[in-house]
């Protein structure tokens, strides 16, 4: 029997698991296309600074800097935006981010930082300090002020794909399948509708632009010479070096590319809002950088964690029923859990799964309303949750954050 | 072979130039920051300088430094092991809520009321540490990133125990109850009376200070004069050979952690005990965890350095309060600070490869001289 690739296989058994979920709930939001496109809205940001970080520590600097680059890309893009449109305001979001990767390169690479703590200065003192400081001799003149921009000049369009998710040809509305699959709440068929008419019905352009960044980005790095070099100084910048590599070089490159993946995040940010607003990028640099843990530096699983975030802040910020569906989401994975331990024969992730479904199980059977402070939360601990469970099948690039000095330097 | 080792002057020379560097690169950037947004660099400095060292500039100063101070500690205790501890504002945040209401739920003597809120505060931050430690030992989590998490928890766990268990019943704002009278340390102000200078009214130097400098000596003495110090020191330089050489470095990871975890909970004591005398959202410093890291790593995880670091800090934010006159935002005090940390971390960086070069060459002048008579007697 050919097996079906990993992947699918997971997703197929997330969609069946939330199918379940919203049938036992009776949460219909749970799978609607509506949430799903808003998941996506709150997933891309993130999954642009998770590949940021991709690049930049496949290349061996860790980059704890994303936050930081993403608020200067939100700057650069208010500005920009505020200025020239919405395409400019993507360019300056570009650049904003690049800046900030050229001065982790700066510190990291020429001056040998260790990495976490040009990031941290980056992230926390840096880009915010900076931020506010620009802003307010930037922005006040224009109508806005010290913590937001003027609005962008003009907005992108929205797109829906004709006759799959009855988008308009001319004046004609042509019919919508996938929402006509999706209202008749079929177990796991309209589910599935419900998750392809998110990702094709009344999606921004900008969304579908960043978004093809994303493969580009994974093809770029593994299947490209350029790529092939970038990941070989962060396995090992000694024999890259040996081989005639330039490290530093492609380090510099790296952590630019980085930066202004991040920066292009903030955009987005500023796209969707219509401005730059302080603090608007909300840690979601740093959501980044874990779905990069948890995607065990893969794009696929990169992808896969800001996805899992971007979902959990959809239904939490849709409404506080779908959240009690969540723990049945939450009980389910913890019976499949017990299945995968019984039949690998592992104890222990037999009896954790068990006591994850009975506990979440009770919780869902005795709780009317989970308190918003906690439903904030839920990502920081499913991530939590998730590293305690796999880390330890986790492989970092080889030489990520390791000191490295040229041949012959002090 | 005396000139195979630097003199004690070169070495305080290379101490001092780090600092230096640093201080000088932040003058540079804050500078080139204000002049691209047409200010005048000098005249803004000379009015931080005037302002900040007015009397009552100072002892806010003082008061602003020592939370900056703890944290530094507790990331300091972390670093000198190898481990970031980025959880300070976690730990601390769910320490002073905690604290806070313990605080004004009980009914003590004076100086046991303030034991005892300091002890509940320490316990807090200790058991919060314990979540990433334990997930660093059994299930090899890097601590970074479940210290940040741990921190959006923290934030969201306290925001949910004051606003539905700790707070004043029926006002609009979230705030625990105010402390009794013997939960609230004095101030220091006959101190300063000593001294001949009159505070305005509203001024005090708070009592917690002289906590924080015990505490400061508390930190040196463990880190130089106990075993404990010396594995934590030695692990944190070399763990494979620490390891081989007998220490639990699994042990000591968890108690590191623990004890970080447990100065990061006296971070918010100081205005909780000496100031606000409760817990509210607004008022209590934020983003202590980074700030903590800065102090550290520009004190050079020195108790001393730490204090210097953590005044410099402090006076950067309390001078630039008076920058709003000249209409400049003060959110460049933010660009200095990190501006500081990065030249401060460069200027070690750079400073420690000079100093590595200086005695390479120390070593490399007196082997030579040693030498020379022999191999000519060989020759001979």
């Amino acid at each position: 029997m050919r097996s079906i690739p990993r992947p699918l296989l997971i997703g197929l058994i997330a969609i069946a698991t939330l199918s379940t979920a919203r049938v036992i709930a009776d949460a219909p939001d749970l799978t609607s296309s509506d949430a799903f496109g808003a998941a996506l809205r709150l997933a891309l940001p993130i999954a642009l600074a998770g590949f940021g970080g991709l690049v930049s520590e496949r290349a061996g600097v860790i980059n704890i800097g994303l936050e930081g680059m993403m608020i200067l890309g939100t700057v650069g893009a208010g500005f920009a935006g505020w200025h020239w449109g919405p395409w400019a305001a993507l360019v300056g979001g570009l650049i904003g981010g690049a800046i900030g990767g050229l001065l982790h390169a700066l510190a990291t690479v020429t001056f040998g930082v260790d990495h976490v703590i040009s990031g941290v200065a980056i992230s926390t003192f840096l880009a915010p300090g900076g931020a506010r400081f620009f802003a307010t001799s930037l922005f006040t003149d224009g109508g806005g002020g010290s913590t937001g921009s003027p609005p962008v000049d003009g907005q992108l369009g929205r797109f829906t794909a004709p006759f799959l998710a009855g988008g308009p040809i001319g004046s004609w509305d042509s019919p919508d399948a996938l929402g006509w699959v999706e209202d008749h709440r079929w177990f796991f068929v309209s589910d599935l509708a419900g998750l392809l008419r998110g990702m094709i019905a009344n999606v921004g352009i900008a969304t579908l632009v960043l978004l093809a960044v994303l493969p580009v980005v994974a093809f770029g790095l593994f299947r490209t010479q350029l790529g092939l070099r970038i990941r070989s100084v962060g396995e090992s910048p000694t024999g890259a070096e040996s081989l005639g590599l330039g490290v530093a070089k492609l380090r510099y490159l790296a952590i630019t590319v980085s930066g202004s993946l991040a920066g292009l995040g903030g955009a987005f940010l500023v796209l969707e809002t219509t401005r730059y607003r302080e603090g608007q990028t909300a840690g979601r640099g740093f959501l980044g950088l874990a779905s990069l843990i948890f995607g065990n530096w893969i794009p696929a699983g990169v992808a896969a964690g800001a996805s899992l975030f971007g979902y959990a802040d959809a239904i939490q910020l849709r409404s506080s029923s779908s959240v009690l569906a969540l723990l049945v989401v939450a009980a389910i994975v913890g019976l499949l859990l017990t299945a995968v331990g019984i039949r690998t024969r592992s104890n222990g992730r037999a009896i954790a799964g068990a006591v994850i479904a009975v506990v979440f199980g009770v919780l869902y059977l005795t709780v009317d309303t989970i308190p918003s402070q906690f439903v904030y939360f839920t990502p920081y601990v499913t991530t939590l949750f998730l590293l305690a469970v796999a880390t330890q099948r986790l492989r970092p690039p080889e030489a990520l954050g390791r000191p490295w000095r040229r041949r012959g330097a002090i | 072979m005396s000139t195979a080792a630097l003199s004690r002057r070169q070495e305080f020379g290379y101490a001092l130039a780090a600092p230096a560097i640093a201080l000088a690169a932040a003058l540079v950037v804050t500078s080139v920051a204000l002049l691209i947004s047409g200010h005048d660099p000098i005249e803004a400095f000379r009015v931080m300088l005037s302002y900040g060292t007015r009397s009552d500039s100072l002892v806010a100063v003082v008061n602003r430094a020592v939370p900056y101070y703890l944290a530094g500690i507790a990331v300091a205790i972390g670093f000198r092991m190898g481990l970031f501890n980025i959880g300070v504002d976690g730990q601390y945040r769910l320490a002073a809520v905690v604290a806070a209401a313990a605080g004004a739920a009980v009914d003590l003597p004076a100086p046991l009321h303030v034991a005892f809120i300091l002890v509940v505060a320490m316990s807090v931050g200790c058991a919060w540490a314990a979540v990433p430690a334990a997930l660093k030992v059994t299930r090899g989590v890097n601590e970074v990133i479940s210290t940040i998490m741990m921190n959006f928890v923290a934030t969201g766990l306290a925001a949910y125990l004051l606003q539905n268990h700790f707070k004043v019943p029926d006002d609009p704002i979230s705030k625990t109850e105010l402390l009794d009278e013997s939960g609230r340390l004095g101030s220091l102000d006959w101190l300063i009376g000593w001294f001949g200078v009159d505070l305005p009214t509203g001024t005090h130097l708070q009592g917690f200070v002289v906590l924080a400098i015990l505490i400061g000596i508390a930190f040196h003495l463990l880190i130089t004069r106990t075993v404990f110090g010396f594995e934590l020191t030695s692990t944190g330089i070399n763990p494979t050979a620490s390891g081989i050489g007998g220490v639990a470095t699994r042990s000591m990871t968890v108690r590191t952690l623990l004890l970080s975890g447990a100065i990061a909970g006296l971070v918010g004591m100081a205005p909780l005990v000496n100031e606000f005398h409760r817990y509210a959202e607004s008022g209590f410093p934020t983003q202590l965890a980074f700030t903590g890291i800065a102090v550290a790593l520009l004190g050079g995880n020195h108790p001393v350095g730490i204090a210097i670091a953590a005044v410099a800090f402090a006076f950067i934010e309390r001078g630039s309060v008076a920058l709003d006159n000249l209409s400049i935002p003060t959110e460049i005090s933010r660009i200095m600070q990190g501006s500081l940390i990065l030249a401060g971390v460069i200027g070690y960086e750079v400073v420690r490869r000079r100093s590595v070069a200086a005695k390479t060459a120390a070593v490399a002048a007196s082997t030579t001289s040693a030498h020379a008579p022999a191999s000519e007697a060989v020759s001979a």
